[in-house]
Order: C-alpha cells, then sequence, then structure tokens
C-alpha cells in the first residue's frame, strides 16, 4: 500500500517515471470451473506493471472468467471455483486466507455497463474510499477532485457534484465508474468491455484516458473490439475456448501472429 | 402462405367479441366500485363537520365526533408500523442478500404468502390468545400486535421483490470497491430499493387502517378519551361497526363520516404509493 501510494503521490506531482515493467501478476496453471465445466484450461500468463494487456477472443472463450478470477468476484457465487496460482507480491491471490476487501481495494474493476450508485455524483466517489481511509473533509474533497480530473470528468461535473450519479449521461456514468475506481488508489485496474455500451466519443475519451491511465496503474482490458485491442494495448493475449492461444506485444500479435487461430480471429475469419 | 380473407374475418370476429367481453366485465367491476364510493361519499359528507375531529363518540341521542377513535387508530397504526417495518425489511433483506438460492429462502417465502393471505380474524384469535388473556384485558398495545402481523408480510414481500429487482452488477461494483457485504447492502441495496420499499409500507398501511376483525378481539373499542394503549383504545374500524349496527340515527351518521374519512384516506395512501412507484420510473 505504502509503495501504490508514494507512486501516485509522485505522479500527483506530475513525475512520474516509466520504470522497467517487471511483472506485476503472474498467472500460473490457472483451471477454473463452472460447476464441473472447466471454463479456464492452464492458462499461464504475465501481466506486466503500469502497461496495457487486452485480452480478446469471442464470447464464452474466458476473458472476462479471468479478470473476475483477478479480483476473486468468482466468490460470490457457489459452484465456481480456480486452482493454480495467481501470484502478485509473493502471494497467491486464490489462497483462502487472502483478505477480499483488501485484495480489492488493490485491484479495482470497472464493469460492461456503467453502474452508478443511487447517490450524488460525490459520494459515488467517496463511498470506496471511505472503506478503506478515514480522510478529513478536505482531504476527501481534493481525492474527489483529483480522481474526476484523472478520469477526464471533473470539467463535466464540478457544479453538480452534489446531485444524483444516475442523471449522467452512459460515457459520463462510465467515467464516473473508473474514477470511483482510481478513487481508492488500487495497483490493477480490471476493465471488462467498459465501452461496448457506449458511442464511439464516449469510447474515445475513455481509449485516451487508459493510454493516460497506464502511467500510474497496471491495466487489464477484456474487448471484442480488435481495433481497441491494437490501439491501447502493449500486450495483447489471445483466449479461445477457455485457452490461452497465444500472448504477445500488441504490434507482434496484430503483424505477425504465431498461431493460425490468432490470425484467423484477428482477420475477422471467425469469432 | 396464401391469404385467406375467411380467416381473416374470423380473426377480426374473434377479437371484436373478446374485446366486447372483457370491456364488459371491466364495467361490472367499475359499477361496484362507483357505487360504493359514491354512496359514502353522499352519505358521509353531510356528516362531516369540525365536531368529527374535536369530540368524542357519543352515548345515544347525544351529538359527538370521532375524535377518541380517530387518535386510536392513529396510534395503533403508527405502533403497527414501528414494530412492523424494521422486522419485515430485515426478513426480506435477509431473504433477498442472504438466503439467495437457498431452499429456506424458498420455504419462508411460501409461509410468508400464506400469512398474506391469512384471514385476519384468525389472527386476531391468535393476538387474543397471545396478548389479551395473559394480561387479562383487551389494550391498545394488543391491537397494534395485530395490526403488525397484517402489516409484516406484504413489507417482507415488497423488500424482498424490491430488492431482488436490483441488477446484480450493481452489487459486484460495490464489492469490487472492496465494500464488505453488510456496507453493500445498507449503503447502495437499501437506497436503490428505497422508493420500493416505502410503497409497500405505504400499501401495508392501507391494508391495516381498515381492518376491523383483529381488532375486535384485542383494543376492542372505549367510549372515552385516551390515546394509552395500554387501555383499550377506540378505532374507526370497530367504531363504524358498532354504530352501523345500532338502531341510532345520529350513531349512523358518525359511521358514515367515519367510513368516509377511512376511504379517503386509504385513497390518499394509494396514490402516493403510486406516485412514488411513478417517479421511479
Amino acid at each position: 500500500m505504502a509503495e501504490a501510494e508514494a507512486r501516485i503521490s509522485t505522479s500527483l506531482t506530475g513525475t512520474a517515471a516509466l520504470e522497467e515493467s517487471a511483472p506485476q501478476i503472474a498467472i500460473r496453471n490457472l483451471d477454473f470451473f463452472y460447476g464441473s465445466n472447466r471454463a479456464l484450461k492452464g492458462i499461464n500468463l504475465s501481466l506486466p506493471a503500469r502497461q496495457v494487456t487486452a485480452m480478446i477472443g469471442p464470447s464464452g472463450c474466458g476473458k472476462s472468467t479471468l479478470l473476475r478470477v483477478l479480483n476473486r468476484m468468482y466468490d460470490l457465487y457457489p459452484n465456481q471455483r480456480a486452482t493454480g496460482e495467481v501470484m502478485m507480491e509473493g502471494r497467491n491471490l486464490l489462497d483462502a486466507s487472502i483478505d477480499l476487501n483488501e485484495l480489492r481495494s488493490r485491484i479495482g474493476m470497472v464493469f460492461q455497463k456503467p453502474t452508478p450508485f443511487p447517490m450524488s455524483v460525490y459520494d459515488n466517489i467517496a463511498f470506496g474510499v471511505k472503506l478503506h481511509e478515514r480522510l478529513s473533509k478536505s482531504a476527501m474533497d481534493e481525492r474527489v477532485e483529483w480522481s474526476l480530473a484523472r478520469a477526464a470528468l471533473w470539467e463535466e461535473v464540478k457544479d453538480r457534484l452534489g446531485s444524483s450519479a444516475m442523471g449522467l449521461s452512459g460515457g459520463q456514468q462510465q467515467r464516473l465508474c473508473i474514477a470511483r475506481t482510481i478513487a481508492v488508489r488500487p495497483e490493477v485496474i480490471l476493465l471488462d468491455e467498459p465501452t461496448s455500451a457506449l458511442d464511439p466519443i464516449s469510447t474515445l475519451k475513455i481509449e485516451e484516458l487508459i493510454d493516460e491511465l497506464k502511467r500510474d496503474f497496471t491495466i487489464v482490458i477484456v474487448t471484442h473490439n480488435m481495433q481497441q485491442a491494437a490501439r491501447c494495448a502493449d500486450q495483447v493475449a489471445f483466449f479461445y475456448l477457455g485457452e490461452l492461444v497465444e500472448a504477445g506485444s500488441a504490434t507482434q500479435m496484430f503483424t505477425a501472429p504465431r498461431e493460425r487461430r490468432t490470425q484467423d480471429y484477428i482477420t475477422g475469419r471467425f469469432g | 402462405m396464401a391469404y385467406s380473407r375467411a380467416l381473416h374475418r374470423r380473426r377480426q370476429a374473434t377479437n371484436v367479441i373478446g374485446l366486447g367481453v372483457a370491456t364488459l366485465a371491466t364495467l361490472f367491476g367499475l359499477v361496484w366500485l362507483v357505487w360504493i364510493l359514491g354512496t359514502t361519499l353522499y352519505k358521509g359528507a353531510g356528516a362531516i363537520d369540525m365536531r368529527l375531529f374535536t369530540q368524542m363518540t357519543p352515548p345515544p341521542g347525544e351529538d359527538g365526533g370521532l375524535l377518541n377513535a380517530i387518535v386510536g387508530s392513529t396510534v395503533m397504526i403508527v405502533l403497527a408500523v414501528a414494530f412492523g417495518t424494521p422486522v419485515g425489511v430485515m426478513a426480506g433483506t435477509w431473504l433477498a442478500e442472504y438466503a439467495h438460492g437457498r431452499a429456506i429462502a424458498e420455504a419462508i417465502r411460501f409461509i410468508n404468502d400464506i400469512l398474506l393471505s391469512a384471514p385476519s380474524i384468525v389472527i386476531g384469535l391468535f393476538v387474543y390468545a397471545l396478548v389479551v388473556q395473559p394480561s387479562g384485558h383487551f389494550s391498545g398495545w394488543a391491537g397494534a400486535v395485530a395490526l403488525a402481523m397484517l402489516l409484516l408480510p406484504v413489507v417482507v414481500r415488497t423488500s424482498d421483490e424490491t430488492m431482488r429487482l436490483i441488477p446484480g452488477t450493481l452489487r459486484e461494483a460495490a464489492l469490487a470497491l472492496g465494500a464488505p457485504k453488510w456496507r453493500m447492502v445498507t449503503s447502495v441495496i437499501w437506497p436503490a430499493a428505497r422508493t420500493g420499499i416505502l410503497t409497500g409500507i405505504l400499501l401495508a398501511i392501507a391494508r391495516i387502517s381498515g381492518e376491523t376483525a383483529p381488532l375486535l378481539f384485542t383494543a376492542l373499542n372505549n367510549q372515552y378519551w385516551t390515546a394509552n394503549p395500554g387501555n383499550p383504545l377506540a378505532n374507526l374500524p370497530v367504531v363504524i361497526f358498532q354504530f352501523a349496527l345500532s338502531p341510532y340515527d345520529q350513531w349512523h351518521r358518525l359511521a358514515w363520516a367515519g367510513a368516509l374519512l377511512m376511504t379517503v384516506l386509504v385513497l390518499m395512501l394509494s396514490v402516493s404509493a403510486r406516485a412514488a412507484l411513478g417517479r421511479r420510473k
């Protein structure tokens, strides 16, 4: 947590340096089961720190499932279980001993559809922060402004912080959800098809935002949009039928994929 | 598929007949409602005056009002809401948020539905045995308990259903921020379900405010002024029941006035419940 704090304070003063990307999270031999149905098969993948990893593949290939393993969201549902290792800072995130509330404060998630809470714009942001930190009123005000500014929403909502978040447009709501996630100051942000419910202009704003955010956060994005993966990602992972077919740099994946199936998928021959 | 003129005609005829029967049935139902409301308004409006709200229920042959009955009803309804609402909302929350997908939840929903349709006189007798007999006298407390038991299943059901309508993504969004489950329920789910829960409470109040049978065995009635639920309490439904059966013209007038008063109250509650629901959409 101290490390994350130091990182964010440097970025606040605008002097974030690009570091050598060590893997933030290393996934090893991960299997996932919905009941007896094996939805992920022996996944091995590293998520480099402060880079964008895009997960692509046809519907039902397991990419959202993998995302929900990373923050243990699957724990909510009986009959879902994961085996293998998801290593972060020397600890296996799949361990029963992991404190889920702390884990989720370090690995934030933004969902496919905007999910504003039925409360004011300000309270939407403050809700997550209050769960993990005690801040004075002025420190909270600062944090709210900081996260809304980082999510490129501050200018649009600064005069209506007290009004209900339900009154924002879809694109604004999604950026609010991103701001809410950033406000907790996680290390990793998971984005599950964050733009699939948005219009092209809102989509563009969020893509620009992802580019901006990777200076401070490790980002994992699930997308069905090849162009989006090409525009945003440093690393691309292609999934098919629960298997990781291949992963590599975005340039390599889109220009010279090693696997035939990858080639066929990104050129639109199936999926 | 060739166009068949005969088939088209037959379907149109069926449509006209169906629509006609449905319209007639609607009108048939509405006639009684309008008749009841009209009669209540006609007979009750003449008896409404200020004395209704300032004087006690009179002995036969004298002038009076309904003040003690209005106050008694209010006291018992407020107490019933105070007993029944927290229990009902918590039970609904447990069913929707904690017992999700478990057989016990379905069993409790089923039992709750039985309670929902239990004849109110049975509830009255039950509370008579539970409270009135052991304490040795009728009381406003017993009346409030009986009304709370009628209100409870309505609140349980509406809370449960409203919360189950909230999309799971909202729950996941709260948990994804690292919120413990109880925070998710109290800070996100309850505010999201607020209108629905409130509507359920209003509808439940509308239901209990006209109940007579459970009060006959519990609060009974009281000719004199008291707002103390430790005594038998006057209340509108029982006063109407008693006065309407009496041979005195003055009591009849007061019964009609009380009936109108209650109808207007229930109507207002239903309208505000609808308005609250409408705002949500």
